[in-house]
């Protein structure tokens, strides 16, 4: 039954388009949307479908028990919630599988493609495009630690080993898709249009930034790029994503909200409600997880103890699956698909990205006090997502090391000239201040800026020179 | 739906527009022109989510038995089948979840009315209404707005203990940003509550479950569906010349009662009902301060930080000059709230408290504490 294209390096390169068939043949993609027949619980080609089944030596026992309640109503009972199927035997479901869920991946560590794989490759142009977004992301967390560390900024953060998730994503997603943000995406806003600039007047903090120095540094937001301001507590975006899903579900719109977190966050009490709840709501939310290994200090093993994140889909009767993060065609074709099926069925999706945290975890971290410098250095270097999707462009034709040389210049002057200009921009004026708090400026503050202002006057002294008022 | 609503409708003679608007708001009743028209705070409340409802299809109501069972407190009663649950929204058990599902509704465009059975249970959502609501259009840069509403029943109701009786005014009135209303009547419920629906800011909205069974005379004006309050505004429910008494929500009605009382004493009360605890309407308490020389400041909430302590410094910060006598703040006990009846009855602030602590400012001698 199954269709299984198997095709060779190069003629795959030939194809414009391929199409996944999965074991039951299964489409996912717009053709024949027969995607929609498959039922929730069975997952596509290579997942263990049966995670959290009974799973026993004697298993054909309860295999049967699980076929039988629709044939006999003597074997199964009526509870709230519906009919389940009863057993005799007292069976645990392990804490632990024997298998973990496989994690979808079509490069392989040194960026080839692996064989036999079909799937929805970007076209040229757009992989090009992803490549050297890939190379700003990476250049302008490079140069605005190193500004940070000079003193020229005050915080900053770098996705440093999770370019492929940024990139990738945003290059699968439309640009009508709301985000809401944890701090490691910029990526994504580097796809939309969002400039050096723009970046640097954020975390300068500057009058030229829409954010009118409001933030710390890396909480970019900007509504005309539909993404929502990056907010610091972790998770709160997760149940606000389902609201924002509701949204345009009630405006009937083609669009889809996705909420990113980290692995820590999935700890947090709003990832619970936000998945329940959208689950519940069936809330058009894409819900990604970047599980780079490390929330700060805490490793995984002391963050949860289940199999990673992906398994916590199914509880809340959400599809899911798990992507290798550091493969951008992976995580690519993967989005793809389950934006797909978010904005067809209505229904959240649960995406978790399996990557490296390379870099600190902030510039306020020196992550070499908790993790070797050894474990840093194999995972910059194997399997780095950039490399591997260097290397598949580079076969693929559409890219040269020339092109690589002389865009690297061109970018980090441009990021340099753009920390240069910020830094010497003045900050916001006075009155923005007072202006935001509420939709109108209320009186009491009114009166607060005119008599800030006249202070100001009679004690010039006392106050910097270079502030706008 | 409005049915609720008696048949009798008293009008004014100088409100000639009233039958039109009358006619427009409510279909079915028949007039009379001598009985005065009474509405429970519930039913204010319940028509005026239903007005605006009807007004804007972007309003939504969520919250724990707010669809099926028509709302713990019957304050949504009706509105689910009127508005279907695509607009009316039973929640699962996680304040935390609904109220971040709320924020983000409101960040792209809708306007939600979040209910907490209590505001008590708030707190297991104050991130979002304080780091995602209050904050968010100050630090989006006016990119987010949140008209979100939180509204519930907040502070002490009767032999509920101490996680079910804590009145929050004094907390969430402390974040700029936010906006936060307490109604006593049935015109301020109906006339705050539209207000809070309307308004592009994030309102906590602070009932009391006490008041929604008490019933008030309202008038034509207040019925009519375009009816709405200014926040930031209080009321002077009692005029007098003596003793200014500040109060919000059901003290409103415990400090006009005290008047009654002063009055037969010779000393004439001021009662003003404050709407809104923010903004708070300092001049119109200084005002009134600076009329009547004395200040008694009810609150049914816990003492230190309270409504009564920011009044306090308002007043002495701009009217130190008028004041003859010391201000009295009077507030729940500085405890939990116990449950035994004699006990929480110790535990809020009663009648008596408030007529004791106006006479002290008026130098009229009188015992500190209720030992009776």
């Amino acid at each position: 039954m199954g269709s299984w294209l198997a095709r060779s390096r190069n003629i795959q390169y030939l194809l414009k388009r391929n199409i996944c068939f999965f074991d039951k043949t299964h489409s996912l993609l717009h053709a024949n949307s027969s995607y929609k027949t498959l039922p929730p619980y069975e997952t596509p080609h290579g997942f263990c479908a049966s995670v959290l089944s009974f799973r026993r030596s004697e298993s054909t026992m309860a295999g049967k028990q699980a076929q039988a309640d629709d044939d006999d109503g003597n074997q199964s009972i009526e509870f709230p919630g519906g009919r389940v199927g009863f057993t005799t035997e007292m069976d645990f479901i392990s804490e632990v599988t024997d298998k973990r869920v496989p994690c979808y991946r079509l490069l392989d560590d040194d960026g080839f493609l692996i064989s036999g794989t079909t799937f929805e490759q970007p076209d040229r142009e757009t992989a090009a495009r992803m490549y050297e977004s890939m190379l700003s992301l990476q250049i302008m967390d490079t140069i605005f630690y190193e500004a940070q560390r000079q003193g020229r900024l005050s915080f900053y953060l770098t996705s440093t080993g999770e370019e492929a998730i940024n990139i990738a994503t945003a290059a699968a997603l439309s640009p009508d898709d709301i985000i809401l943000p944890q701090y490691r995406e910029p990526g994504i806003l580097l796809w939309r249009g969002f400039s050096m600039e723009e970046f640097a007047s954020q975390c300068f903090g500057t009058k030229d930034g829409r954010g009118k120095g409001r933030q710390m540094p890396v909480h970019y937001g900007s509504n005309s790029h539909n993404f929502f301001t990056v907010s610091s507590p972790i998770a709160t975006q997760l149940p606000q994503a389902a609201g924002v899903a509701y949204s345009l579900k009630m405006d009937g719109k083609e669009a889809c909200a996705v909420a990113f977190t980290g692995d820590g966050g999935t700890s947090e009490g709003d990832f619970h409600a936000g998945m329940n709840f959208a689950a519940v709501m069936e809330a058009p939310v894409l819900f990604i997880c970047r599980n780079n290994g490390w929330a700060i200090s805490t490793p995984i093993s002391q963050q949860f103890r289940s199999d990673g994140v992906v398994v916590k889909g199914q509880a809340y009767g959400i599809r899911s699956i798990r992507v290798d993060g550091n493969d951008a065609l992976a995580v690519y074709s993967a989005i793809r698909a389950a934006r797909e099926m978010v904005v067809r069925e209505q229904k959240p999706v649960l995406v978790e990205a399996l990557t490296y945290r390379v870099g600190h975890h902030s510039t306020s971290d020196d992550s070499t006090k908790y993790r070797s410098v050894s474990e840093i250095e194999q995972w910059r270097s194997t399997g780095n997502p950039m490399t591997r999707f260097r290397n598949w462009v580079l076969a693929n034709g559409w890219w040269t090391d020339e092109h690589e040389t002389e865009l690297r210049g061109t970018i980090r002057k441009q990021v340099l000239k753009a920390i240069q200009v910020a830094e010497k921009t003045h900050k916001p004026p006075l009155e923005d201040l007072f202006s935001d708090v509420y939709d109108k400026t209320p009186s009491n503050l009114q009166e607060q800026e005119k008599s800030l202002r006249e202070t100001i006057n009679k004690y010039k002294q006392d106050f910097p020179a270079d502030v706008p008022l | 739906m409005l049915g609720v609503l008696r048949s009798k409708v008293a009008f004014r003679a100088n409100h000639a527009w009233g039958l039109e608007q009358g006619l427009r708001a409510i279909a079915s009743r028949a007039f009379s022109s001598s009985t005065k028209e009474t509405m429970t705070v519930r039913d204010a409340l319940n028509s005026a989510l239903d007005e605006e409802m009807s007004a804007d299809p972007k309003v939504f109501v969520m919250g724990e038995e707010v669809g099926e069972y028509q709302g713990a407190y019957k304050i949504t009663k009706g509105l689910l089948d009127k508005y279907g649950p695509e607009r009316v929204l039973d929640t699962p058990i996680t304040e935390a979840g609904f109220a971040g599902i709320g924020v983000g509704s409101a960040y792209y465009g809708l306007k939600p009315v979040v209910e907490f059975m209590t505001f008590n249970f708030s707190m297991q959502a104050i991130d979002h209404i304080i780091n995602s609501a209050a904050k968010s259009n100050y630090m989006s840069a006016g990119q987010i707005s949140v008209p979100i509403v939180f509204r519930g029943p907040n502070g002490a109701a009767a032999g509920v203990g101490a996680q079910h009786s804590q009145c929050y005014a004094a907390w969430f009135s402390a974040i700029p940003g936010l906006k936060v209303l307490t109604p006593y009547s049935s015109e301020d419920a109906r006339g705050l509550l539209k207000a809070a629906i309307r308004d592009p800011d994030p309102v906590v909205f602070l009932e009391n479950e006490l008041l929604y069974g008490e019933s008030f005379p309202v008038s034509a004006e207040v019925l009519d569906s375009s009816f709405c309050l200014p926040i930031g505004k209080a009321k002077i429910e009692r005029e007098g010349k003596d003793v200014t008494i500040t109060a919000f929500s059901k003290m409103v009605g415990y400090a006009l009662q005290a008047a009654d009382i002063l009055a037969k004493d010779g000393i004439s009360a001021e009662v003003i009902n404050l709407r809104s605890i923010r903004p708070l309407d300092r001049a119109a308490i200084n005002a009134s301060v600076r009329k009547t020389n004395r200040l008694v400041t009810v609150e049914e909430g816990f003492p230190q930080h309270g409504v009564g302590a920011e009044i306090c410094a308002s007043v002495l910060e701009d009217s130190f000059e008028y004041l003859d006598a010391a201000v009295e703040r009077i507030s729940g006990a500085d405890v939990p709230m116990p449950y035994a009846a004699n006990l929480e009855r110790m535990a809020v602030p009663q009648v008596e408290d408030i007529v004791r602590a106006a006479k002290r400012t008026c130098y009229r001698s009188a015992a500190l504490a209720a030992t009776a």
